[in-house]
């Protein structure tokens, strides 16, 4: 789950990371309000910044600088409700429903802190780098020398050690280091205590004063232990996130949508995408991700299937199954219920395979629709694509 | 042969009063393992289906002489259950669980390194070798004795695989799924050592997917030390960046973790990678010089 940089630097301020003063605002009486407080509170200029779930706001015009609240909450009005497009919102870009206005800090290094799973090492690794402000996968592709590396054992923590070598790794001032290591210790373990995936401070940046602020703050939790963290649920902003994959989250369905125009449902993750691929392989481009998971049941096949047609790219489906704990029979029953439900009119592939799939073929079989039957994964991909025109 | 599991593996099921754990470990003992006991704290002393049930793991392998253990814990419990079993000096954990928070998995793994158990999983549909033992939830019709050993990142794709072998009448001496979270205990490394040291086996099928380098490091194994064909294929070439598949670890991750990077490498190594994942079983069966529906 992916959070807003205002709620990751509220969640940081908490175990003692140091942020700039700030305030979010949804409404321009609330923007001119927090730039007031921050110019009387003796800032010499403030930074708006628009709150997607999507980097490279900079460059797409969603972060700016005031210099007067006059001209703070006139930015703001015109940024809250624009479409913010960067690299990585994709071509619709994203709603800016929220901005944070922070002071300005008198920057003197820009530098990168960022803690993820070494999947490899099987723990976290603490990551820094002087060269922030940039994205690290580019620092890593040009320069991997330039990307420090400790890696955490869990009960221990990030060590007071570890930390202070990082710090004069990244050429801080010895006097920096003691609030070097207050900083880096408290990201730890936020990134711990939440169960975070990732938590990223670029830029973290070396005042002229000696302050070290995280002037960006970005936080991802991780899925599965979402259950214990009900107070990190609430900061879920479904805005963010693509209304129909928002729709299967509540069936506890994996669904990604795409492009083109072939939909598909099918058992596993593994081979959900390798269906994708055949689809691709077949001349077509699959409209969506849908995994119905291993232990579906009628109902969510119903409600996967409603999901796949309200689509409106999609020209034509397939439904990949091979039972083992999904058995055919349970699927071809919400197949032929969501079928009649929605009075579907595009063509409609069918390979089954796996537990009680004579059941399976009965049921579709009497239950008189139309729908197109495979063999194999290569005739359904086939029968789809053409299909689908 | 095989590898990890025969008809002598005898196997304690942790969570066995659960609907899930219920189900599976029936259809298990249908297929001829031998189940010999379960594990869910507070119903010790009672029986299940006929197995008795114990509150602890190590009370379990002390009355049972149990070696490896299957694990439905509902993910919450599901690494201090993985914990629990290697304190107990189980040889084999098969977690079958999906959903484990991967912080609890780094903790059950950095635990793991002091005993002396082998883990399978989590998020795997587990281990079948044909005709002798069968500890997972994979579909065991589909199965038949063979010398093809399987392993994969992915449940029911490495069934589509297992599948197209059986219908060309090319059996399995193993099928060992690894898991699709991103911390794991087997790894394709592993496996394809085990398969390289079995008799039984005279080729493998990996199932990769974009995640990680897993594949890349078993590329560099093959090309190192496989004496025996390998057959590869990699789900996920048309997954957008960013989004994790479904699984936890499939993801790709600031440019890492590409189908086509794993591809590149495995090809490199001298792996027969498929487009297709239609063209798994066509593409053993020309590696073993059998004709395709023989």
């Amino acid at each position: 789950m992916k959070i807003h940089e205002y709620q990751a630097k509220a969640i940081l301020r908490n175990y003692g990371v140091a942020v700039p003063r700030g305030n979010i605002a949804s409404t321009r009486e609330e923007a001119e309000a927090a730039a007031r407080a921050l110019f009387d509170a003796g800032a010499s200029a403030v930074v708006v910044k628009a709150q997607i779930h999507a980097g490279g706001r900079g460059k797409g015009g969603g972060v700016k600088i005031a210099r007067s609240s006059e001209e703070a909450t006139e930015l703001a009005s015109r940024m809250l409700g624009m479409t913010l497009v960067t690299h990585q919102t994709g071509p619709g870009g994203k709603l800016v429903g929220r901005v944070l206005i922070e002071e300005t800090l008198p920057i003197d290094k820009e530098l990168y802190l960022g803690i993820v799973i070494d999947r490899n090492e099987a723990r976290p690794v603490f990551m820094a780098s002087a060269s922030g402000g940039m994205e690290i996968e580019q620092v890593a592709a040009e320069n991997p020398a330039a990307i420090l590396r400790e890696y955490v054992t869990p009960e221990m923590g990030l060590a007071a050690f570890q930390a202070r070598k990082l710090a004069f790794q990244l050429g801080l001032k010895p006097q920096q280091v003691g609030q070097a290591v207050l900083f880096m210790t408290g990201l730890y373990k936020a990134f711990e205590e939440t169960d975070s995936s990732l938590v990223e401070i670029n830029p973290f940046v070396s005042c002229t004063d000696g302050r070290l602020m995280a002037l960006d703050a970005k936080m991802n939790f991780d899925d599965n232990a979402l259950f214990r963290h009900g107070e990190l649920k609430q900061l879920r902003d479904i805005s963010e996130e693509d209304p129909l994959e928002v729709e299967a989250s509540k069936y506890n369905l994996n669904y990604i949508k795409l492009e083109g125009n072939v939909g598909c449902m099918v058992n596993g993750a593994g081979l959900a995408m390798a269906t994708m691929d055949i689809i691709k392989y077949a001349g077509g481009m699959p409209a969506n991700f849908l995994d119905v998971g291993g232990g579906a049941n009628a109902e969510q096949v119903t409600h996967a299937f409603e999901i796949l047609l309200s689509d409106k790219n999609v020209k034509a489906v397939l439904i990949n199954i091979f039972g083992g704990i999904l058995r055919v029979d349970t699927l071809a029953r919400g197949v032929v219920e969501a079928a009649g439900k929605t009075g579907i009119k595009l063509p409609v592939v069918l390979r089954l395979e796996g537990t009680n799939v004579e059941q399976g073929r009965e049921i579709l079989r009497q239950s008189g629709l139309n729908f197109i039957v495979a063999d194999t994964m290569k005739d359904a991909a086939e029968k789809v694509v053409r299909a689908a025109g | 042969m095989s590898i990890l599991v025969d008809k002598t593996t005898r196997v304690l099921v942790q969570g066995v009063t659960g609907r899930e754990g219920t189900f599976h470990a029936k259809a298990c003992a249908e297929y001829g393992t031998k189940i010999v006991g379960g594990v869910t704290p507070g119903k010790g002393g009672s029986t299940h289906e006929g197995w008795p049930v114990f509150n602890s793991v190590q009370e379990a392998v002390d009355k049972t002489g149990a070696d490896v253990s299957v694990i439905f814990v509902p993910p919450a419990f599901a690494a201090d259950a993985i914990m629990e079993a290697a304190d107990a000096e189980i040889e084999l954990i098969i977690c079958i669980t999906e959903g484990i928070p991967v912080l609890d998995m780094v903790r059950a793994w950095e635990f793991l390194q002091t005993r002396r158990a082998r883990l399978i999983g989590p998020n795997c549909p587990g281990i079948i070798s044909p005709g002798k033992s069968k500890i997972g939830i994979m579909p065991a019709a589909i199965h038949r004795e063979g010398t093809i050993g399987i392993v994969s990142r992915s449940g029911t794709l490495t069934y589509e695989a297992v599948y197209q072998l059986s219908t060309r009448g090319i059996g399995q001496s193993t099928a060992v799924g690894i898991g699709g979270d991103p911390i794991i205990g087997t790894t394709f490394v592993d496996a394809l050592d085990l398969f390289n040291r079995d008799p039984q086996t005279e080729a493998v099928v990996m199932i990769g997917e974009i995640g990680g380098n897993a594949e890349e490091a078993a590329a560099e194994f093959v090309k190192a030390r496989m004496k025996k064909p390998v057959v590869g294929f990699i789900a996920g070439q048309t997954a957008p960046p960013g989004r994790r598949m479904g699984h936890a670890g499939a993801i790709i991750s600031g440019g890492q973790g590409t189908a086509a990077e794993k591809i590149k490498a495995m090809e490199a190594a001298g792996i027969r990678v498929c487009n297709s994942p239609a063209e798994i079983g066509e593409t053993v069966a020309a590696a073993m010089g059998v004709r395709a529906g023989a």
